[in-house]
């Protein structure tokens, strides 16, 4: 059976401050979702949220996933059930090389599906890493640079897509990945979505533009704004976002809130 | 006798003496010290494991009233080259010993190094004859072990004109709890011209011993030395390491490691003198603290009059790992000559959470992600040792270290 990520009502707090109000979301396997929505509704928040940063503190609701409520685990125990974020801003780590970093995680999940393994063989690890390194066209060279220190934004993001593309989790998460990139980067970073993307692996794809989701498609399109999720649709939604912006959907959530 | 009277004229250092201003002495137990053997002979093996390369050209273990113990090391005698323990220096080859001793390091430059240069019995003579490269690595080990006593060392290297050689020096002893030791030693390094040295010393002190040792290298022209530290024994250490650029176009490199946990007191003076033109010296300490560990790190570049297009370089990095532990890092310049180079930086920093939260995010434990971390903190470090045994010994110290604090909580 396919998995699913399933956010349930929930609410999420910064120092104090409600900034998730209700969230409700699922995404399954093999789909493709997106989640749209003006600066500053909590689209970020989310994101950390889904992946267990400390500073952002569930007051409600689940999160789902395989049968467990993630709320309350560590990041790396929901990382090696199979959740993945693509960081807005990657963070650097100096001295510490993307290879290395890479077989570090790789090996943190064999060792916990057995902690007798001895972590996968050097030339293995190689041989995988030039693979998914192709997909991205990046330079092998990469591979020895320390982790996203002095990566161009292109280079930060394909640098994501790439453990995307090494660790498999189930269901991705990707947080502005289109955010500082150029029309090329943007076409390579995509395609290698693209070629993750099938029956394995759910995607949520979160973005401000439209622009990425010509690369990346949708079969799922939500909105986000003050803290909810205010409507849901198709593809359709988006094209009709990029026309006419996010003002319609301002009045139509303030309507039903009049209402309610 | 020099030396003992220098002692007894000499002030006991204070913490009003500028260079022990952050380290205090006042709690050493010091007229507890007794002269006397070690408690335990046997050296723990993982100590005389080949550091630098494959294996070692000659390995000499010294502990204090036991004969020194020698391995390898036949083929040195036949083309002059000396590595011996003090004693048999003294015997067999006072000229050397005679020329050479004293002149980086004084008797009398406190009273520290009076008493070391009047005690010390046990200690290392290297020697290269001009020309002479050894090309496998000289290794020695100061095993020390055993509370209420005194112990004293010395370490001289002379590296003729154009000669060349690596040599690895370790003090050590097992930590006795709740007792107190002292340990004084002298390292004296001279360096010929276009002479090369790569020395390599580890301190593993077990967290009894109070240990001050005094450290001075002498470059002559076009000299090279290649100067690295290992810092993460003792309660308390005081190190003062000088380097002295003599000749134009000298070179010399310090690259230190320490980790001080527990309330240990990691406290490392160093000097980089350029005195002739065209000299370069490049200094890169980096040191992470836990529990309630504590370092200083005080260094200067001096520039004197003349020695122009000097180029000096100092930087002194810490990572906090742990909110009650405390770094000092003071850097100074002084420079007397118009033409020159000079740059220097020093920075106190914590584990950060943003590293820690995405390393864990890709499935690294958190103790992995912090190891990650901090393992890439010291990466400059490592990059600058060109031994492979020497760095995995520097990772084996850092994974002590971790445990050490995670069990103390």
């Amino acid at each position: 059976m396919a998995s699913a990520l399933e956010i349930r009502d929930l609410h999420v707090s910064v120092q104090g401050k409600p900034i998730l109000r209700g969230v409700n979301l699922t995404v399954r396997q093999g789909e493709v979702h997106a989640l749209m929505g003006p600066n500053g509704t909590g689209k970020s928040t989310l994101a950390n949220t889904l992946m267990g940063h400390p500073n952002f503190e569930v007051t409600h609701g689940q999160i789902l996933f395989k049968g467990q409520d993630l709320v309350g685990l560590e990041p790396d125990e929901r990382s090696r059930l199979g959740l993945f974020l693509a960081f807005q801003y990657p963070v650097a780590i100096p001295g510490v090389s993307l290879a290395n970093f890479l077989r570090a995680a790789l090996n943190a999940r064999r060792r916990a599906a057995d902690p007798e393994d001895k972590g996968m063989p050097i030339p293995e690890f190689r041989k995988l890493l030039k693979q998914k390194m192709d997909v991205l066209q990046m330079p092998y060279e990469f591979a020895g640079r320390y982790l996203n220190e002095g990566f161009s934004g292109g280079e930060k993001k394909r640098a994501e897509i790439l453990q995307l593309a090494t660790l498999e989790p189930e269901i991705a998460v990707l947080d502005e990945t289109d955010s500082g990139l150029d029309i090329d980067a943007l076409r390579i970073v995509a395609s290698g979505v693209n070629d993750l993307a099938g029956p394995e692996l759910g995607v949520l794809v979160i973005t401000h533009y439209q622009r990425i989701l010509n690369y990346i498609k949708p079969r799922f399109v939500h909105v986000m704004l003050g803290g909810r999720v205010v409507e849901s649709g198709g593809p359709e939604l988006a094209e009709h976002l990029e026309e006419h912006g996010y003002d319609w959907i301002r009045e139509k959530a303030g309507e039903a809130a009049a209402e309610a | 006798m020099r030396a003992w009277e220098a002692f007894e004229r000499l002030p006991f250092p204070s913490t009003t003496d500028e260079a022990w201003r952050r380290t205090d002495l006042r709690p050493m137990p010091r007229h507890s010290f007794a002269l006397g053997a070690a408690s335990s002979p046997e050296v723990e093996s993982a100590l005389l494991r080949p550091l630098a390369g494959e294996a070692h050209g000659a390995l000499l273990c010294l502990t204090p009233g036991l004969e020194p113990r020698r391995e390898g090391g036949k083929d040195l005698a036949r083309r002059d080259v000396i590595f011996t323990d003090w004693a048999s220096a003294v015997r067999d080859h006072a000229p050397q010993l005679e020329r050479a001793l004293g002149q980086a390091v004084a008797d009398d430059e406190d009273s520290f190094t009076a008493l070391a240069a009047a005690l010390a019995v046990d200690g290392v003579v290297v020697y290269v004859p001009a020309g002479v490269h050894v090309a496998q690595p000289l290794h020695s080990v100061f095993w020390a072990p055993g509370a209420d006593r005194a112990f004293f060392s010395r370490v001289l290297v002379v590296v003729e004109d154009g000669a060349s050689v690596t040599f690895v020096h370790e003090t050590a002893s097992p930590s006795e709890p709740g007792g107190h030791a002292l340990h004084a030693g002298i390292v004296e390094l001279v360096l010929g011209a276009g002479a090369h040295l790569t020395f390599v010393e580890l301190q593993t002190w077990g967290d009894h011993v109070w240990n001050v040792t005094h450290e001075r290298a002498i470059i002559g022209r076009d000299g090279r030395l290649d100067w690295i530290f290992g810092a993460v024994g003792s309660r308390l250490t005081k190190t003062f390491s000088e380097l002295n650029l003599a000749g134009q176009g000298a070179e010399g490199r310090m690259s230190g490691f320490y980790f001080a946990g527990g309330t240990q007191h990691l406290d490392h003076d160093t000097q980089q003198n350029h005195l002739a033109p065209h000299t370069t010296s490049d200094l890169l300490f980096k040191g992470a603290l836990v529990g309630r560990g504590r370092s200083v790190w005080q260094g200067m570049i001096y520039v004197a009059p003349g020695a122009q297009k000097a180029d000096g370089y100092q930087a002194n990095r810490n990572l906090m790992l742990s909110p009650h532990a405390r770094a000092d890092s003071i850097p100074g310049l002084e420079i007397l000559a118009d033409d020159v180079r000079c740059t220097h930086g020093a920075t106190v920093g914590q584990l950060e959470e943003e590293p820690i939260y995405y390393l864990m995010s890709r499935g690294l434990p958190r103790p992995e992600a912090e190891r990650l971390v901090v393992d890439g903190f010291f990466a400059p470090i490592m990059d600058r040792i060109p031994f492979d045994g020497v760095r995995a010994r520097f990772g084996r110290m850092v994974d002590d270290k971790l445990t050490a604090s995670e069990l103390r909580g």
